[in-house]
């Protein structure tokens, strides 16, 4: 079964087309992880997936209808969005930030019901930011400040969470704190999740669902082990890698050799 | 530590940080004071008791009089221009997440700067189309000329988004056409036109009353609950935009909607008093460090912002030796204490 997904999507900038003749489905309660080249049209592929841009050709899919034809208020009940690096204003605490989240389910008569209040709570203790709720986000290091834009999308309680690079500018033992956060949202909570990520090895380490793109389009989509094979690696990433399984996991990790 | 209140009804729940309500409760405590201050002082001194009396409606049949037909008048413009400005700050600095954008920075008021002067000088010198305009009266001049100028920074400035950073460098740059303009004006006006054109320019109060106040008191009673009902969009705009859109804002209706009402309260307050510098930029920096958070609270800047300015009237009026413009107060006023706050909170100007 798939709640979201791309028929036939092209989206460009102008008279550039980044993304073409796309057809994706993405699978429920899985972590579909997007990978490829910079500049093959991921990011633009996710943002178009979170109607964050109007495609030119082709369309987005939610639930059976067409994304651009349900409210936005709506398809912010349905689906969560955190764009790459999000900056917090200054002097937001991360309890603000995560209360944030509610906008979608609030009005403007109920703008803080218990609801709100104990799904605020709860979301910060399943993050294990209760102890920071109340310092300001600009404060905090790259690790927790991801944390708590994660826990700001968790609050908005959507089926769908789609990341963009959610591991950028973190150093090792950060993009794994947040990569384990992210896969909790989906075995404990059945999220489904699309992220976007550089690190093929991480992306072979945390996900159910692996698409590689080059040049707008889908090389190839399948479970990891069947995506990551040398063959590909030389195809999408012009790089010449062995493939080996992770002693940890069992998982393709890459070992590159040199570029072709 | 942030503590709230929480209100919390069937229909109707919210939640506001305990130092707004104080700051917001304050604040108008001493306005409240203020404006006995005001209205009780000049050359018929009447005790603040008296005054107090007055404002709460009852009170002495002379005192009665001077008040509300000579005193009240003026005090009132100064606390209508003086929430407008303060709350169209804290709308435009919210809306482009830099505290640098003020309808003073942006162009606007200058703007309306532009509509005053042309009628004021043009009235003796009477082309046509000098004549059609000057027929408006200069408070129309300038509210057109605020609005034109804002419609153009709009569509300069829309990129299919609009960006902090671009929006107050066309600013900016639009202020100073304006200025220009205004300068041209001046150095082409004739001399006894020029005093009248300065006192505008400055930002005055004296000699305002209910015929000025009562368009911009109808704009702020109309723009002034639109403002609150959009706070909560507010909040979730200043993530930026793909996080607001993320979290189900309609973007360009957003950001259009809170544009209009703070152009609409600029430039009405601007055509009532002219612009009184200082006010929309630094109220709203003022009230963000009493309250704390992230964005300057709207009604705290507007309560704030009418305390400035009646404040500057009445120093100006009672206590210097030659009675100042209200601007050029503000400024004196206002520019030390934001300083002597940023230096004191160790934190960078924000929005």
């Amino acid at each position: 079964m798939t709640r979201l997904q791309a028929v036939d999507l092209s989206v460009g900038y102008g008279d550039r087309s980044v993304v073409t003749d796309l057809d994706l489905a993405v699978p429920d309660h899985a972590i579909t992880t997007v990978i490829g080249p910079n500049g093959c049209g991921k990011s633009t592929m996710l943002r178009a997936l979170g109607r964050l841009l109007r495609p030119t050709v082709g369309h987005v899919v939610l639930d059976g209808r067409r994304i651009d034809e349900i409210s936005t208020k709506q398809v912010a009940r349905e689906l969560a969005l955190l764009p790459q690096a999000p900056i917090a204003p200054e002097g937001l605490v991360v309890r603000d930030l995560v209360a944030r989240g509610r906008h979608p389910r609030q009005s403007w008569l109920r703008q803080w019901s218990a609801d709100d209040e104990q799904v605020v709570a709860q979301t910060l203790d399943w993050t294990a930011m209760t102890d920071l709720a109340d310092q300001p986000v600009d404060q905090l290091s790259g690790g927790q400040r991801q944390r708590a834009w994660i826990a700001m999308a968790l609050a908005q309680q959507t089926d769908l969470v789609l990341l963009d690079e959610p591991t950028t500018y973190l150093d090792l033992s950060h993009q794994i704190d947040v990569l384990d956060l992210v896969r909790r949202l989906n075995s404990e909570h059945g999220r489904t999740v699309v992220m976007v990520l550089h690190d093929l090895n991480l992306a072979a380490r945390y996900s159910d669902h692996v698409v590689a793109m080059r040049d707008g389009v889908i090389v190839a989509a399948g479970p990891p082990a069947a995506v990551i094979t040398p063959d590909l690696l030389r195809e999408v990433f012009g790089l010449d890698a062995l493939v080996i399984d992770d002693p940890v996991t069992g998982k393709p990790l890459v070992v590159p050799i040199g570029c072709v | 530590m942030s503590t709230h209140l929480v209100v919390r009804t069937p229909v109707l729940s919210g939640r506001v940080p305990v130092r707004s309500v104080a700051v917001a409760v304050l604040g108008g405590c001493l306005l409240v004071l203020t404006l006995a201050w005001s209205i009780g002082a000049g050359d018929f001194p009447i005790p603040l008791a008296d005054s107090l009396a007055v404002l709460a409606g009852a009170g002495d049949p002379a005192h009665r009089f001077v008040i509300t037909e000579l005193r009240m008048p003026r005090a009132a413009v100064a606390l209508v221009v003086g929430a407008s400005l303060g709350l169209a700050g804290a709308l435009f600095q919210t809306f482009a997440r830099n505290p640098l954008a003020s309808p003073d920075v942006l162009g606007i008021t200058d703007g309306a700067s532009v509509g005053a002067v042309f009628v004021i000088v043009s009235g003796s010198s009477a082309g046509v189309l000098a004549t059609g305009i000057s027929a408006l009266g200069v408070a129309a001049a300038a509210l057109a000329g605020a609005l034109l100028t804002a419609a153009a920074l709009y569509l300069f400035a829309w990129r299919r988004g609009i960006d902090g950073t671009r929006f107050v460098l066309i600013g900016v740059g639009l202020g100073a056409v304006m200025t220009a303009g205004v300068s041209w004006m001046l150095s082409k006006a004739a001399i006894y036109d020029l005093p009248a054109a300065f006192t505008w320019l400055a930002g005055s109060l004296a000699g305002r009353g209910w015929h000025e106040v009562t368009p911009a008191l109808y704009a702020l009673a109309v723009l002034g609950p639109v403002a609150i009902v959009l706070s909560q969009t507010l909040r979730v705009l200043q993530l930026g935009d793909d996080s607001a859109r993320g979290l189900g804002v309609r973007l360009q209706v957003a950001q259009l909607s809170i544009l209009l009402v703070a152009v609409c309260l600029t430039a009405f307050a601007v055509s009532a008093a002219g612009p009184i510098d200082f006010v929309a930029f630094v109220v709203p920096q003022i009230a963000l460090r009493l309250v704390g958070g992230s964005r300057p609270p709207l009604i705290s800047s507007a309560i704030l912002g009418a305390l400035l300015v009646l404040l500057a009237d009445t120093v100006s009026r009672v206590v210097l030796p030659t009675e100042l413009p209200v601007g050029v107060v503000t400024a004196f006023v206002g520019a030390p204490y934001l300083l002597w706050l940023l230096t004191r909170t160790n934190r960078k100007v924000s929005a």
